[in-house]
């Protein structure tokens, strides 16, 4: 191996975590952190993170909305990119974060700076490094969600499944409607938890049409509802994240799953 | 109309326990979001007519006045009389006033769902005179005393099974074996009853889709034909419009028409278009003899100095009710006033107060698809937010969600402490999951867990494990 | 007849103006919109609209089916009077129809159908065919052009269950602004008949269930006939 000094270094990422995967569900951090390295990044994880601020955002308070942006802002401003492996929240820093802080004297021309070079994960993967393969495996078919603020502040479609079709013994079976909205909305599951509720129950009838027995999906918040619902209902379809997968990361038992799942084809 | 938008929730809860409602409302996304995308395809100019119709509206918003203007004279010059009315109480008192100078008994209608706005039905009632409601959807809803659950299929919410129990309990001369099982036969009963209510009326009243500046025609655009019974057989014509109604020239109107149909029910046209302009000419054997305009404020002029001003844009398409998986799930009444759907959410507090609507703005998931749809290219959800913002401001939350909402804000402003809280409780809430990986209950999210399960937690947070990832390797 | 509607009216453009930040007198403003008014520019006109007439002619066709009406050439308009009393005949309709003094329609030799009942002016509601000559054909969404008037009375193209209509196929044009050009000739700048008919099919509702059902107050059916000569 050459001098890894004379290599030249990929683009300094910043890893945007998201709240719910700090929480909740670690290893899609990991995964992400995996992906973004075999692309050739150099991660890091800024620890003045906690959360994009949505739920304040979306709550309509805004001053808590703009402190909090200013705080990612100066966290991130540094990097190269700012990755998150959620279309939700990279969407917020991304679309949402410059009408923010747009006006800010001190914060608006770093906001918006900041905001350029904010990508969701897979996207990044595909569009800025140009990964047109991943080398995991995995055996079974499965279906995908497209999260709303991915799909349609991010124009994240096909990307995901563009990677999904290079896992070795992978199959992708479309639901009848995977633009439609899971029902999650943050802080709207909270605020109205009966018509969230009904609008989940058809989202996973639709899931459960797909024959497939795994969900994907880019964003934990619509995911830990499908899984919620699905589990709540005893259908036989297990929720993950799609970068654990297409990092070949599946040892980890499935979203609202306790007992691990073994998956004898993935890769250890 | 009596708001119950401040009742959302309620009115939600025993939308989803009506069986009958749930089955109407699963024709929605199978009709109109499937033909939608079908004529969308069909037209692949259709999202730069979008951006052009979005422009030409946000010119007429910028010189309301002058087009106002320039319509009313046109107006004048072919005999038409414009009368402005600045509230909902003005307007029903000019389309009265109308109404008695003709002499009328009975008025037929159609489809306006201004005339909801200002509840001019009642008033009329009120006063003595019968109003018929002709388009189906909305005579359907009018003998049931309901109001519209969508803007353009007013009676989107009912089964043919309940259409048929209210023809069977209502006309009177209705031989007890004729058949109304089937939609067809349900639509030719309602076609006898109500073509005879054409031929009798005194006065004819419709709202208008377009005021054109350049020639003071009204628009219309019907499926049935209702709306061309109403005006050309009575001898009065009254149009009731909003003010951002107006487009400036025939060639502005033919941009709207691309998208509006197209956008509502998916066809590439609607079945008539009428442009009326004035009334009865010499020599003409039909049409009314007098055409009135009563043009409608009632909230929209201030709008036009507010962060509002874009939802005056709007065509009353539908399209953005008929992609919403709220509406979807909960149907149009729960909206609790005229306007359902993310463009009654914006509408709503506009016009009657985010005191009493409140609700509505916060009543959506965020998923952004009512934007992706509109033809006017509003941003609903940014709108949305904005009542979000204001009502914050307006009308504090209840202590509770005040509480968290607080709470959580000030931790997540302090990321070291935040992650240090965190790293000792979720560990701790993992462990209380044990195996199974999720709570079916939990103390303060009973909304979530009364539905669906709450995944647990992994373990150690990813800050705590990445941390001390980066020790071991530092260590190594 | 409203209690104060100069009140109304001023207070509405006042309060209008205000919100816009604009006065009354803005000559600069108000020139740009006469502009716009007599201009009359045309905006995106899809490409669809663009071809052949043959090929306008078969696109009004198509449209016109796939919106379930029925459509019939003919050579010339002597060969009118056989054809609709061939389809009354067919839809066991009466032998009977109603029209106007169109100049095109009253130039047909109706004796070549003898059965024909031919009765003149507007509809009161109890005829059961109406025929009407339509000013132009719009190919792009198969629409016809009716114009109020006593040539082509209003109620004909809505109460009468069987409407029949003639459109010359050297009328057919592509896209809608070309009939605003037509009417500009006859009718001047910033005019317009009464009443502009744009209609593209039999009446139709889908209002219960969203199930399409033809009839609901207009024509349950819409025969155009297009004349090539």
């Amino acid at each position: 191996m050459s001098d890894p000094a004379s290599e030249p270094a990929g683009p300094r990422v910043g890893l945007f975590v998201t709240c719910l995967v700090d929480l909740i569900r670690p290893s899609v951090g990991f995964a992400a952190v995996k992906l973004l390295e075999d692309a050739g990044c150099v991660v890091e994880v800024p620890a003045a993170q906690t959360c994009c601020g949505q739920p304040a955002y979306n709550s309509g308070d805004r001053s808590n909305a703009v402190a909090i942006a200013r705080q990612v802002v100066d966290a991130f401003s540094e990097f190269d990119h700012v990755v998150a492996p959620s279309g939700s929240c990279a969407g917020m820093i991304r679309t949402h974060y410059p009408s923010l802080l747009g006006d800010d004297p001190e914060y608006g021309a770093k906001a918006k700076s900041v905001a350029a070079k904010t990508y969701e994960l897979v996207s990044f993967l595909t569009d800025v490094m140009g990964v047109e393969r991943v080398s995991a495996r995995f055996y079974g078919a499965v279906t995908y969600h497209d999260s709303c603020a991915g799909l349609r502040e991010l124009g994240v479609k096909q990307q995901p499944r563009r990677l999904l079709a290079t896992v070795t013994g992978l199959t992708v079976q479309e639901m009848s409607e995977p633009e439609v909205c899971c029902g999650f909305g943050g802080t709207f599951s909270v605020k109205y938890p009966d018509v969230s509720n009904a609008i989940v129950e058809k989202k996973v009838a639709d899931i459960a049409s797909a024959r497939a027995p795994l969900l994907l999906a880019g964003d934990l918040g619509c995911l830990m509802n499908m899984a919620g619902k699905l589990r709540r209902e005893g259908r036989h379809v297990s929720a993950r994240h799609v970068a654990e997968v297409l990092a070949g990361m599946t040892d980890t038992a499935p979203i609202a799953q306790g007992e691990p799942v073994t998956n004898p084809g993935a890769k250890r | 109309m009596q708001s119950t938008a401040h009742a959302f929730k309620g009115n939600a809860a025993r939308a989803l326990e009506d069986r009958q409602l749930q089955e109407a409302l699963a024709n929605v996304p199978k009709g109109f979001v499937g033909k939608r995308a079908e004529a969308r395809a069909r037209l692949p100019e259709f999202d730069a007519l979008r951006d052009q119709a979005r422009d030409l509206k946000n010119h007429v918003l910028a010189n309301l006045d002058l087009y106002l203007e320039e319509y009313e004279r046109k107006v004048f010059e072919v005999g038409g009389k414009v009368h402005w009315a600045a509230s909902a109480g003005d307007a029903r008192e000019i389309v009265l006033s109308i109404c008695r100078e003709a002499g009328a008994k009975t008025v037929v209608k159609g489809k306006s769902m201004i005339t909801e706005e200002i509840g001019l039905n009642d008033h009329l009632e009120g006063a003595g005179i019968e109003p018929i409601e002709t388009d189906l959807g909305e005579y359907l809803i009018q003998i049931r005393g309901e109001a519209p659950s969508h803007i353009i299929a007013p009676a989107v919410h009912l089964t043919k099974e309940q259409v048929e129990a209210d023809f069977r309990r209502l006309h009177r001369d209705l031989p007890e074996d004729r058949r109304l099982e089937e939609v067809d036969e349900l639509v030719a009963e309602a076609r006898s009853v109500l073509r005879d209510k054409f031929l009798a009326a005194d006065v004819g009243i419709t709202g208008a889709n377009m005021l054109i500046a350049e020639t003071g025609s009204s628009v219309i655009v019907t499926n049935e034909g209702n709306g061309d019974l109403s005006q050309t057989l009575a001898k009065v014509h009254i149009v009731v419009a909003s003010l951002e109604k107006v487009v400036p020239t025939l060639e502005d109107a033919c941009t709207i028409l691309r998208i509006l149909a197209r956008s509502a029910t998916g066809q590439e046209c609607s079945t008539y278009t009428t442009f009326s302009t004035g009334p009865r000419r010499a020599g003409d054997p039909d049409g009314p003899e007098a055409y009135h305009v009563v043009l409608l404020d009632n909230g929209r002029s201030e709008l036009l100095g507010t962060d509002f001003r874009e939802v005056l844009r709007c065509i009353r398409c539908g399209a953005c009710m008929n992609h919403c998986p709220v509406y979807q799930a909960v149907g149009g009444h729960a909206y609790g006033w005229v306007y359902p759907g993310p463009i009654g959410s914006v509408l709503t507090p506009s016009l009657i107060g985010v005191e009493e609507a409140g609700p509505l703005p916060n009543a959506s998931t965020f998923c952004g698809r009512c934007e992706a749809v509109c033809p006017m290219r509003i941003p609903l959800p940014g709108l949305m937010r904005k009542w979000r913002e204001l009502e914050f401001e307006k009308v504090p939350p209840p202590f509770a969600q005040r509480f968290a909402l607080k709470s959580w804000a000030w931790f997540a402003r302090h990321p070291r402490l935040y992650q240090f809280a965190s790293g000792l409780v979720i560990p701790v809430v993992a462990r209380m999951a044990g195996k199974k990986g999720a709570f079916n209950k939990l103390p303060f999210g009973n909304g979530w867990t009364r539905h669906r399960d709450f995944p647990a937690p992994q373990g150690r947070t990813f800050h705590q494990q990445w941390r001390n990832q980066k020790r071991r390797r530092a260590r190594s | 007849m409203s209690p104060h509607p100069r009140d109304g009216r001023d207070a509405i453009l006042g309060r209008v103006r205000r919100a816009l930040g604009v006065g009354a007198e803005d000559a600069e403003r108000r020139v740009a919109i006469q502009k716009r008014l007599y201009d009359h520019v045309r905006n995106l006109v899809p490409a669809r609209t663009k071809g052949s007439a043959d090929d306008l002619i078969k696109q009004f066709k198509e449209m016109l089916e796939s919106q379930s009406a029925k459509v019939s050439e003919v050579g010339t308009a002597d060969e009118i009077p056989e054809l609709i009393a061939k389809e009354l005949r067919d839809n066991n309709l009466p032998s009977r129809l109603r029209m106007g003094d169109d100049g095109f329609l009253v130039e047909i030799d109706w004796d070549r159908a003898p059965t024909l009942e031919i009765e003149r002016g507007r509809s009161d509601g109890h005829d059961p065919v109406g025929l009407s000559h339509a000013l132009v054909g719009v190919s792009e969404t198969g629409t016809l052009i009716l114009i109020s008037g006593a040539d082509n009375p209003t109620t004909l193209n809505f109460l009468p269950e069987t409407h029949i209509v003639v459109v010359r196929a050297e009328d057919i044009v592509g896209p809608y602004e070309d009939v605003w050009e037509r009417l500009r000739e006859t009718y001047g700048e910033r005019a317009m008949p009464r009443a502009v008919n744009m209609i593209a099919g039999p009446s139709r509702t889908g209002d219960i269930e969203q199930t399409i059902v033809m009839g609901a107050h207009g024509p349950r059916r819409v025969h155009v006939i297009v004349v090539e000569e």
